[in-house]
């Protein structure tokens, strides 16, 4: 992970700054003067050590020296460099956070009962029972079978078997991987969410796809803050397997974008960190893929309004435009009702640098040369990086940058095709599917990322079958011994369901909301891009779109029209044909 | 009866025209584009040009209605059955063998039968069904609640548009039909100075000129 510092969450809403917590380090113990109040003055005066003070004005054992009055004002009422339990040592991640809990006591509880920790959602419009732990998805297929590998971004440490809840003990919360503010924190990408300790392995790497060095914990639980985008996009920037490949709007670029990519991230914009719009209570934060807030109009900034939830409506509201010219600002606050902030603001996905994996082929896994894994690098990104366009254990991939986003009406429902779901092979079998019916109250047009895909099913029982592709030694991960044979039936066996033994590939399609990478109002799309024949509506149904081309009011208009001029022409043909009628006066 | 040249058109009613004549070019150019039907000007400057004239051709219009009822003026506009075969029949046929076109304009009725049916539907029927739907189409964000709304705004704009070709239609016959008879420029000529050549009673012509109408 990169240093952070200038990152420091902006807590946007209250307009704190953040303390800096290098600052917070160079405080001398027993700086503070004496106070004047008694009480006050009786611990100042108590000599700066890291052992607890007694007597009436005792602390618990974690706690630290409180500020005097001559010392530095504070953002923040405490200082966790100060705290003595943070001082370690740590022999793991769960002894920090068991640190963490000593104070914090309901933490762990509060992230227990998020996404987040649970990888579990029940979907409230459709019923279905949801989250990486139970879905498969058009990437690495499923989770089920592959967990050290998959839950290295579990906000967690230790869970190794999906088909259980994670872990109950609260003391496996991972607090750091969102609260480090040292900037070195970080998890392996093996080892079910654990960071890489002293001695690190050689070869290992981090869940960004770096190599590996140890954590500092002690420095790490130290610096605990306010999460930043560094911590957010260490896991969130990175899903699917690399920079980018599964969002698509959500890249390494967002820990420092330029203005043009995300004018609310970007320093030279808004600064935001993520959770200036993914609010949290209770440690839940607001905003979902799966069900998705696309049509809530919000009041802007009324005292108790409601802004708990990642809608561009509940700071902008849903008539943003004004002027500069009110006729135009009136027109664009018309198209809300329909179109989704983000398919004008988000004119391409993907940009400022980083490309997003569009097709993901899973047929074509397995060829060797020489009996040894290979790879092809046909994709050259804009930075100069080449990028696997064929791998032994994944198969053929398409790459994609600044990408016209595929649109459709959504109420933000998505709706799953689940394991055991009998699908069509003779279709493209929608990994899910966007409900919402064009002109419904509730829907809006919204920007997706398509994702292409090709993987495994049941030939005879037409459903989608889990693949074990993670699992070094163990004789059938497909990722070590490129059998599909062996990485099918280890995968369904797993999770306990029939498998057939025979396999075929059928076409997927998955969707993915775009709502990050928000341009600058000046480069959002114009008129022309969709008020055009074969604009980007082209495919939207239940809208009248001008210019998109002509309605039967035109059509007919068109014959009338070409009937009275045809019919001028001939009567005038006639007249001069036959020479009378005509000039005569 | 003597032919006398008339004040036909008074100074309102040319600038109505002549208003009215660069507003409807302005904006069947400007919704042509909206439609797609040309990209010489962007999409955003359309919208706003298109708003801008048919805004202020609806003032026009309000101002153009009040002067028609206040000076009687409507009353050429009435249509009636009373020679209107004889004109139809006249643009079927006489007009190929040179015949003299059936109808003499009157102080009273300058249009005949087939035109002032024409002025009729066009007052009546499409100018109303251009800026009811227009006006409806540009207010769209005060009604979106309402249901089905999606359906509304179809036919809404299907209608403005079927409108707006009708009278395309209609502005080409209009300048089609100035070329027949004493041809386009003594046509055009009354509605440039305000003068007609008119047949005119005695009385008529003695009114009028008491009236300081006629050209001496």
């Amino acid at each position: 992970m990169r240093q952070t510092a200038l990152w420091r969450s902006i807590a946007c809403a209250a307009g704190l700054a953040m303390a800096q917590p290098a600052l917070a380090q160079e405080l001398a113990p027993g700086a503070s003067a004496p106070g004047t109040a008694s009480g006050a003055a009786q611990i100042a005066e108590t000599p700066a050590t890291e052992t607890p003070a007694s007597g009436a004005q005792s602390r618990p054992v974690s706690g630290g020296t409180p500020a005097g009055p001559n010392d530095p004002v504070k953002a923040l009422t405490a200082d966790h460099a100060k705290f003595a339990i943070l001082k370690g040592p740590f022999a793991s991640g769960p002894e920090v956070t068991a640190a963490c809990l000593s104070c914090h006591t309901e933490a762990g509880n509060q992230v227990m009962h998020s996404v987040h920790w649970s990888w579990d959602y029940q979907n409230p419009a459709t019923g279905q029972q949801l989250g990486k732990a139970h879905e498969l998805n058009a990437f690495c297929g499923n989770v089920a079978s592959n967990e050290v590998r998959c839950t290295s971004c579990h906000a967690g440490y230790g869970w190794d078997d999906v088909r259980q809840p994670a872990p109950q003990d609260p003391t496996r919360v991972d607090c750091l991987v969102c609260h480090d503010t040292s900037g070195q924190y970080t998890k392996l990408d093996n080892a079910a969410g654990h960071p890489p300790l002293d001695p690190v392995k050689e070869g290992a790497k981090t869940i960004t796809g770096a190599k590996a060095t140890a954590v500092d914990l002690v420095r790490a639980a130290m610096s605990v803050g306010a999460p930043t985008r560094q911590n957010c996009g260490s896991c969130h920037f990175y899903g699917g397997g690399g920079d980018n490949v599964k969002h698509g709007d959500l890249s390494s670029v967002l820990f420092d974008p330029p203005r043009a990519v995300d004018v609310h991230m970007s320093k030279d914009g808004a600064n935001f960190t993520c959770e200036a719009c993914h609010v949290s209570d209770k440690h839940v934060l607001a905003g979902s893929r799966y069900n998705t807030d696309v049509a809530k109009a919000h009041e802007a900034m009324q005292p108790g309004a409601d802004r708990t939830t990642a809608n561009c409506t509940s700071c902008h509201t849903d008539a943003p435009h004004k002027g500069p010219n009110p006729l135009i600002a009136m027109k664009l606050n018309d198209h809300t009702d329909r179109v989704a902030c983000q398919t004008c603001h988000i004119p391409e996905f993907a940009r400022g640098g980083v490309a997003t994996k569009t097709a993901w082929d899973w047929s074509t896994a397995g060829k060797t040369r020489d009996g040894k894994a290979y790879a092809e690098e046909g994709f050259t990104q804009s930075d100069g990086k080449h990028l696997h366009t064929y791998l032994t254990i994944k198969g053929d991939f398409e790459w994609g940058e600044n990408v016209v986003p595929y649109y459709a009406w959504s109420n933000g429902v998505m709706r799953y095709t689940l394991p055991e779901e009998e699908i069509d092979p003779g279709q493209v079998v929608e990994i899910n599917s966007i409900d919402g019916s064009p002109g419904a109250p509730d829907a809006r047009i919204f920007p997706f990322k398509q994702m292409i895909g090709r993987q495994a099913y049941d030939l005879e029982r037409n459903v989608l079958l889990f693949n074990h592709v993670y699992g070094p030694g163990d004789g059938s991960a497909l990722w070590s011994y490129y059998d599909w044979e062996k990485s099918l039936k280890a995968g369904m066996d797993y999770v306990g369901l029939e498998y057939s033994g025979t396999f075929g590939f059928v076409d997927t399609h998955m969707y993915w909301p775009i709502t990050h990478m928000v341009a600058p109002k000046e480069d959002a799309l114009n008129c022309e891009s969709c008020h055009a024949p074969n604009g980007r509506m082209a495919n939207i149904a239940g809208i009248y779109v001008p210019g998109a081309g002509i309605g039967i009011g035109g059509q007919l208009g068109l014959v009338i029209f070409l009937m009275a001029a045809m019919g001028a022409a001939g009567h005038g043909a006639l007249r001069v044909f036959g020479r009378k009628g005509g000039h005569h006066g | 009866m003597a032919e006398r040249q008339v004040k036909v058109y008074t100074r309102f009613n040319r600038l109505w025209h002549w208003s009215q004549m660069v507003s409807i070019l302005a904006l069947v150019f400007t919704g042509a584009r909206l439609l797609g039907l040309h990209q010489l000007i962007p999409f955003g400057p359309a919208v706003v040009i298109h708003t801008g004239v048919a805004l202020a051709l609806l003032v026009l219009w309000a101002f153009a209605t009040f002067w028609l009822f206040t000076t009687g003026g409507w009353q050429q506009f009435v249509p009636r059955l009373q020679g209107m075969v004889k004109v139809a029949r006249y643009y079927a046929f006489g007009v190929f063998k040179g015949e003299a076109h059936p109808y003499h304009k009157t102080y009273e009725r300058r249009h005949n039968p087939l035109q002032a049916a024409s002025y009729f539907a066009l007052k009546m029927a499409l100018f109303p069904a251009i800026w009811i739907s227009g006006l409806l189409y540009l207010s769209y964000g005060f009604w979106d609640a309402a249901d089905g709304q999606a359906t509304w705004l179809t036919l809404i704009a299907n209608v403005h548009v079927l409108a707006a070709f009708a009278i395309a239609a209609f502005v080409v016959i209009h300048i089609y039909l100035l070329t027949i008879g004493h041809g386009f420029r003594s046509h055009v000529q009354p509605m440039i100075t305000g003068y007609d050549t008119v047949d005119l009673t005695p009385e008529a012509e003695a009114y009028l000129a008491q009236k300081g109408l006629l050209k001496d």
